[in-house]
């Protein structure tokens, strides 16, 4: 017994084998107390409560909703609106970052200031408190029967921003992000993969053109084919009664998710972009100046595109750090993925189930983003010797 | 005549940060204005326009123009202290003001090594904690329910770190393990609660940990929170000491082997000390997270600071005054946040220029 003691490959495997074996034992003690708790609170688990019909609406959804829906399709709206508020918010995120990293460094100390005090204070306030501030402020608008006598195309009032619309599907206005996303993803492609390294320069800007015109018609022809018959195209909000008709209407739950996150990860993405552009060595804007380029066509050419490839990996664990941030929705009532979840535990009593697919449901998106970031990570990023300063 | 070198004058200093060329000439004047308008709108506001104290409550609120500190005047107490009863609430400013020394203290290089900083938090965690709970001394209990604002949100910090830091340590240990089944699935464990949003972190620790755990297990529901977001908290500590860790050349650890040291010596004092230091900024920053992110558990239902600060004007004699009410909230996090982070960053110029 003490002799296997000495052998070190047995402790070596006595100590993995314990590891894991208190980790699988856990598992089993916490499942056997679930059952125990659920048995005796007389509830059955498993899925099955996914197919029965929820008796709850949902405030804001992309697709068809009611009551009489199932908790599955509760979910899958849930999942959209996260995506939705996700991809809205990261956008203008990257966006307002992009802008406030380019300030930070650039030569005008005026814009210097303006954006270092925009970080220090939007980084250092925490997300919620955000949110908070920016729903009580889109609240305690101007109510819509205020707007009597108002002209112009978006309303800012209480109730909800609103904005003009086009009279399609849902479904055509998915195509056409869908075949943005796929166009941009080809032209990315086209730009920087190896396998164009011979194309010259400008074979490669007619193929982008081509590229470009393909999407435009293509989403020219999805639009058309999605009109909603007997309207006009584009539909403007207008004042009937209390409140508007027509047109689109941002909640003030969503917007105020939307402007928080975006302020709020704009800061961080803009700390991310100038320490993007502070490891772009100076060797290359000085080469860009000797070889005649301007001060813009340096930036554009040189700095910007360098300073993108280099801080992409910090990008993308940033971008899958806010994208769980939007489950603050939950603060102001935004319907998120979060949201369903919790709302469905009190309505069905089904934790373990829903807390699985929560966490499942993040894992996936969580991992995928990950996945698909980094696939273009190392297509664009710089091989071997290509980075000097 | 060899030229000189004379210092830029006041005036081409000037030109040379704001007028360089006509572009950015525009760009200073665009903005100057934009800053110099922020600037009066603000002071118009929260100055000139403002009613201060609560006697001239009725000057603020429609239409008045300016901000309505009254609010400020009159629930101070209320966001500050939460539900904490008024009679002691005392007690709760000293525990505050207790739990911040120690962490200016913290900040003397004389504390800066494992004994010194973990006996001078675990002593300032006391005298928060009997402050606060009172029950010996002749202080009369108060529990953890009545806790509230600025202490309750300073509670959960810091029994967070205290719990997660050590956690992190043997979390980032494990991880680096020579034996690949323990490596693995430590690194299975990290990544999962990484990937994870720290809400949901916190819902399943107050909402289903009661339904897996054997009842003596289940504690009180704020100790649950705490212990998830310990976790997660060191979760992401671990993958900031690891990086530390891999910072480090291999040289040292395989010079300490030679030198005959065993494991523990060899983590004590030769790779955490130098890990520590290499993960110093990025640990300031994950503390300054962590802060922030306390304020979360308001959605579990607890009453921390920004909750108090949404009950401060929460009733109808204030319910106009949200704006006052955040900015006083959010310059009481500022003032933490920005002190840490500021610290954090003199911290990593500090360390830029030892390797220099």
């Amino acid at each position: 017994m003490f002799a296997a003691l000495k052998d070190k490959s047995t402790r070596d495997s006595a100590a993995q084998l314990g590891f894991v074996g208190i980790f699988i034992l856990l598992i089993v003690v916490f499942g056997f107390t679930a059952r125990s708790n659920l048995e005796a609170q007389g509830m059955t688990s498993g899925f099955g409560f996914l197919e029965r019909a929820t008796g709850w609406g949902i405030s804001f959804s992309l697709i068809d909703f009611s009551t009489s829906d199932t908790y599955l399709k509760a979910i899958w709206v849930g999942i959209l609106n996260s995506l939705f508020l996700g991809v809205i918010a990261l956008t203008l995120a990257t966006v307002l970052g992009v802008a406030i990293g380019v300030m930070r460094v650039s030569g005008n100390k005026m814009a210097q200031l303006i954006a270092t005090t925009y970080v220090e204070i939007f980084r250092n306030l925490p997300l919620l408190l955000q949110v908070f501030f920016w729903y009580a402020i889109l609240t305690t608008l101007p109510r819509p029967r205020d707007f009597a006598d108002a002209t112009g195309p978006i309303f800012f009032t209480g109730r909800g921003v609103y904005l003009p619309g086009l009279n399609v599907t849902g479904l055509s206005v998915f195509l056409v992000f869908a075949a943005l996303v796929v166009t941009f993803g080809l032209w990315i492609w086209l730009k920087s993969a190896r396998k164009f390294a011979r194309v010259s320069m400008s074979q490669k800007k007619t193929r982008a053109r081509g590229i470009w015109i393909t999407w435009l018609v293509l989403s020219a022809g999805l639009l058309w084919w999605g009109r909603i018959p007997d309207s006009s195209l584009v539909s403007q909000p207008f004042l009937k009664g209390l409140n508007f008709r027509e047109g689109i209407r941002i909640s003030p739950e969503l917007m105020a998710c939307i402007v928080s996150i975006s302020i709020y990860g704009g800061a961080y993405i803009g700390e991310i972009v100038r320490a993007g552009f502070n490891a772009v060595g100076k060797g290359q804007s000085e080469a860009g100046h000797a070889l005649g380029l301007s001060q813009f066509q340096t930036f554009v050419y040189i700095r910007l595109p360098l300073a993108i490839r280099a801080v992409l990996p910090t990008l993308i664990n940033q971008y899958v750090w806010l994208f769980k941030s939007t489950t603050i929705g939950i603060a102001v009532g935004f319907v998120d993925f979060f949201m369903v979840i919790s709302t469905s535990i009190n309505q069905s009593g089904q934790t373990l189930e829903l807390i699985a697919i929560l966490m499942g449901g993040f894992l996936v998106i969580n991992y995928s983003m990950a996945w698909v970031l980094n696939r273009v990570n190392d297509a664009i990023k710089l091989k071997g010797n290509q980075l000097r300063t | 005549m060899a030229k000189t070198y004379h210092p830029p004058s006041v005036i081409e200093a000037i030109r040379a940060d704001y007028f360089s060329t006509r572009l950015n000439s525009v760009v200073t004047v665009t903005f100057a204005t934009f800053v110099a308008w922020a600037i009066w709108q603000l002071v118009n506001w929260g100055l000139i326009n403002a009613t201060f104290s609560e006697e001239n409550k009725d000057a603020c609120g429609h239409g008045a123009g300016g901000a309505c500190w009254a609010v400020i005047d009159a629930r101070w107490r209320l966001v500050l202290f939460g539900l904490y009863p008024f009679e002691e609430q005392w007690r709760s400013g000293i525990a505050c003001v207790a739990i911040v020394i120690t962490g200016i203290l913290s900040c003397v290089p004389w504390f800066w090594n494992a004994r010194r900083l973990s006996g001078l938090w675990v002593g300032g965690f006391l005298v928060f904690y009997i402050l606060m709970r009172g029950g010996i001394l002749g202080l009369t209990p108060v529990f953890e329910q009545n806790w509230g604002g600025l202490s309750l949100t300073i509670f959960i910090f810091a029994t967070t770190t205290l719990l997660g830091m050590p956690l992190a340590i043997v979390f980032a240990l494990l991880r680096r393990s020579e034996l690949p089944w323990i490596a693995r699935t430590m690194g299975v464990v990290i990544d999962t609660i990484r990937s994870l949003p720290l809400l949901s972190i916190m819902f399943t620790f107050a909402i289903v940990l009661p339904f897996v755990l054997p009842g003596w297990m289940i504690g009180d529901k704020l100790y649950r929170v705490i212990v998830g977001y310990a976790l997660f908290f060191a979760c992401y500590q671990a993958e900031i000491i690891r990086g530390g860790m891999q910072a480090l050349s291999p040289g040292q650890e395989e010079a300490a082997k030679a030198l005959g040291m065993g494991y523990w010596h060899r983590i004590g004092y030769i790779v955490l000390p130098q890990a520590f230091r290499n993960a110093l900024p990025p640990t300031i920053n994950q503390l300054v997270i962590t802060f922030k992110e306390t304020s979360l558990v308001v959605i579990i239902g607890f009453f921390e600071i920004l909750a108090s600060g949404n009950a401060a004007y929460g009733n109808a004699d204030w319910n106009f005054a949200h704006v006052e009410v955040y900015c006083f909230v959010g310059f009481i996090y500022f003032i933490f946040v920005f002190a840490l982070s500021r610290y954090g960053a003199h911290l990593e110029r500090r360390m830029a220029v030892a390797q220099r």
